[in-house]
């Protein structure tokens, strides 16, 4: 299937560079360096693994002269800010970002655009006016989380909500929405907020410990990467498992499909897939191609329903998230959505 | 003595030297007015934590707060010093004055200092994260202007350098106050037997550390035009390897003010170099201690070699 992903990616390159002809410029002679904070997670090594493959292919082609990963040594945005400033000096014509923070870059991003450089910030956005951002709406994530339990329970009940790393901006998007969507559908009530990290084993640790205090408990809203841990804490306590929205991780949906074959679990799973990376690169392209690019672009996040399960459970690697790669015609088409 | 032990500021000078020639060489965009701009600006507020981790150093304590609180004074100067200049000031002078009683209450009650501050660096992260929960702020505008200065011949960065090794070498090495401070570090016992109230002066010493920490944090905000409250965690540790690189040592009041200022660039410098060399990131770490012991096993060697001569 990946072959035939690849496939379809050098034919949308074809037809990219057919169109270069047309009133777009060469960018064979361009470099793109990536700018990544952090690669210590399931999420972030997807992420990485994409974009060389994205890279390699586009180098290969002939699209780009380099396409290089650099990943700081640790999660700092003064670390980061000196990495963009090392990558400037470089030379790089683009520099495509995943941010420690979506501020404390400003400073750094002001000087690689006043120097000339293009500056493509996806998934950790920063809000430095002259960067672009391919940004994902994860309050609106959060709220359909909900949405879609009212679907499902239209009667209503108590939620557990799972959140991410406090302080993150991602983990208060996220809550926001939901609790956005609580107030819509107001036959739900959180009753208990835990922070899992986005990790399965500090969320199972942390809902372990409020679970005693908590009344029935009829479903439970997830932030990705926390909902298999969620369904081992009510499992040790011996309670009836709930609806439990996922994240795309391969736990989460290895554990869905086992629930599924034995008593017809259903639910939904959804996350921000780390191919991003790869739509941020063709943007990065399109926008040295000298194609009108608006500076604020969204992604669509990855949906994974009952009848998806088992194609995106099979092309998921075991520990990683499921994934989806984007293509040149892919950027071009959020390109002209957001026109 | 031999001529390297006498000169303690040898070394780091010629470690500096020895990187930036390498780093110019692997790339000679670097050798110009915006390219060392550009390598060492972010040096200005790493030097100036250096210079409060070596205040504290000075007096034989060490300070494992710097990081969390430079963050604090960033988060400060980016909302309060912007939105409402003298409450701001305010608030980063009664930071400062904490400080200096934190260093009286260390010596009056003769606590460790190492687990004070480790549990104010928490103190510090959560008041940092209570004024800006979300990253965000903004610089105010003088000192983002302050920050990108362009002067002539030299850019921003080398000349701040020269100005906090310049003004601190006179307040901590030819000063008289300095000298007292620096005896409190060599020996507490004769400084408090001539006269002088020990506790003061170790106020005193934290409080110098609690103003150039400010300074750090309102100059990282200058560069980066916004705050995080996690933004110079990484402060801690780096202060102390500058103070260390830099020549100055653990006990004895022997500190360097030049030395740590060329400390903190060489941190600094070291990093970018590893990012040049495309070292896989998972290595930089180990890199950059290697070069840390690498300096540091040299100072050993000469000053052994000093001291049998």
């Amino acid at each position: 299937m990946k072959r035939l992903f690849l496939g379809a990616a050098t034919l949308a390159l074809m037809t990219g560079a057919a169109q270069a002809g047309s009133h777009l410029q060469d960018t064979s002679d361009k470099r793109i360096a990536l700018s990544n904070n952090y690669a210590g997670n399931s999420w972030r090594q997807a992420m990485l693994a994409t974009w060389e493959e994205t890279a390699e292919q586009a180098v290969a082609d002939g699209v780009v002269a380099a396409a290089d990963a650099y990943t700081t040594s640790e999660n700092q945005a003064t670390e980061q800010a000196a990495q963009i400033q090392n990558m400037i000096l470089q030379g790089y014509d683009a520099i495509v970002l995943n941010a420690a923070s979506p501020t404390a870059l400003n400073g750094a991003v002001k000087e690689a655009c006043d120097a000339g450089v293009t500056v493509v910030s996806f998934d950790g956005i920063v809000t430095e006016p002259c960067a672009w951002r391919i940004a994902v709406d994860f309050a609106a994530m959060g709220k359909e989380e909900v949405d879609y339990l009212a679907t499902r329970l239209p009667e209503g009940g108590n939620l557990l909500e799972i959140r991410g790393l406090a302080g993150v901006f991602v983990d208060d998007e996220i809550s926001k929405g939901i609790h956005e969507g609580v107030a819509e559908h107001d036959q739900f009530e959180i009753v208990g907020s835990v922070h899992g990290d986005w990790a399965q084993d500090v969320a199972q640790k942390a809902v372990a410990g409020i679970l005693p205090s908590l009344p029935e408990i009829a479903g439970v809203v997830t932030q990705g990467g926390d909902g298999y841990g969620a369904a081992q804490a009510f499992d040790a306590a011996g309670r009836p498992t709930p609806l439990i929205v996922l994240g795309n991780r391969q736990d989460e949906l290895q554990w869905w499909a086992e629930q599924r074959d034995a008593n017809g679990y259903e639910t939904l799973s959804l996350s921000i897939a780390p191919g991003v990376a790869s739509l941020a690169f063709w943007v990065a392209q399109q926008v040295l191609a000298g194609e009108e690019v608006p500076k604020d672009l969204t992604v669509p996040f990855l949906k994974i329903t009952q009848d998806t399960l088992d194609e995106a459970l099979a092309s998921t690697p075991e520990g990683s998230v499921a994934n989806v790669s984007y293509a040149l015609e892919d950027a071009q088409e959020v390109i002209a959505a957001a026109k | 003595m031999s001529f390297l032990a006498r000169h303690r500021i040898v070394l780091p000078v010629v470690s500096l030297a020895v990187l930036l020639a390498l780093t110019f060489w692997m790339q000679p965009r670097a050798m110009s007015y915006f390219g060392l701009n550009l390598l060492f600006n972010l040096a200005v507020p790493i030097a100036l934590a250096t210079i409060a981790q070596m205040m504290i150093i000075m007096v034989n304590d060490i300070d494992l707060s710097v990081g969390a609180f430079v963050s604090l004074v960033a988060c400060v100067t980016a909302t309060f010093l912007n939105d409402a200049p003298l409450l701001g000031l305010l608030i980063l002078a009664a930071l400062i004055l904490s400080y200096a009683a934190m260093g009286a209450v260390i010596h009056a009650l003769a606590l460790p200092a190492i687990v004070v501050t480790l549990g104010m660096s928490f103190v510090w992260g959560g008041l940092a994260l209570f004024i800006l929960p979300t990253p965000g702020g903004a610089a105010p505008g003088w000192l983002r202007t302050l920050m990108t200065v362009k002067p002539p011949v030299m850019p921003m960065a080398v000349v701040a350098a020269i100005l906090i090794a310049a003004v601190t070498h006179l307040l901590v090495i030819r000063s008289g106050i300095g000298t007292v401070l620096r005896g409190v570090g060599g020996n507490s016992r004769s400084v408090a037997r001539a006269g002088w109230n020990v506790t003061a002066l170790k106020a005193l010493a934290y409080g110098l550390a609690g103003l150039f920490g400010v300074l750090a944090g309102m100059a990282l905000v200058g560069l980066t035009t916004s705050a995080d409250a996690n933004i110079a965690l990484r402060y801690t540790l780096l202060s102390i390897a500058g103070v260390i690189l830099g020549g100055g040592e653990f006990t004895g009041g022997k500190v360097s003010p030049t030395g740590a200022v060329i400390g903190a660039l060489t941190l600094t410098l070291a990093a970018s170099f590893l990012s040049f060399m495309r070292l896989s990131p998972d290595w930089q770490i180990g890199a950059q201690g290697a070069i840390l012991i690498l300096v540091l096993t040299a100072r050993l060697v000469f000053a052994r070699r000093g001291g049998a001569a």
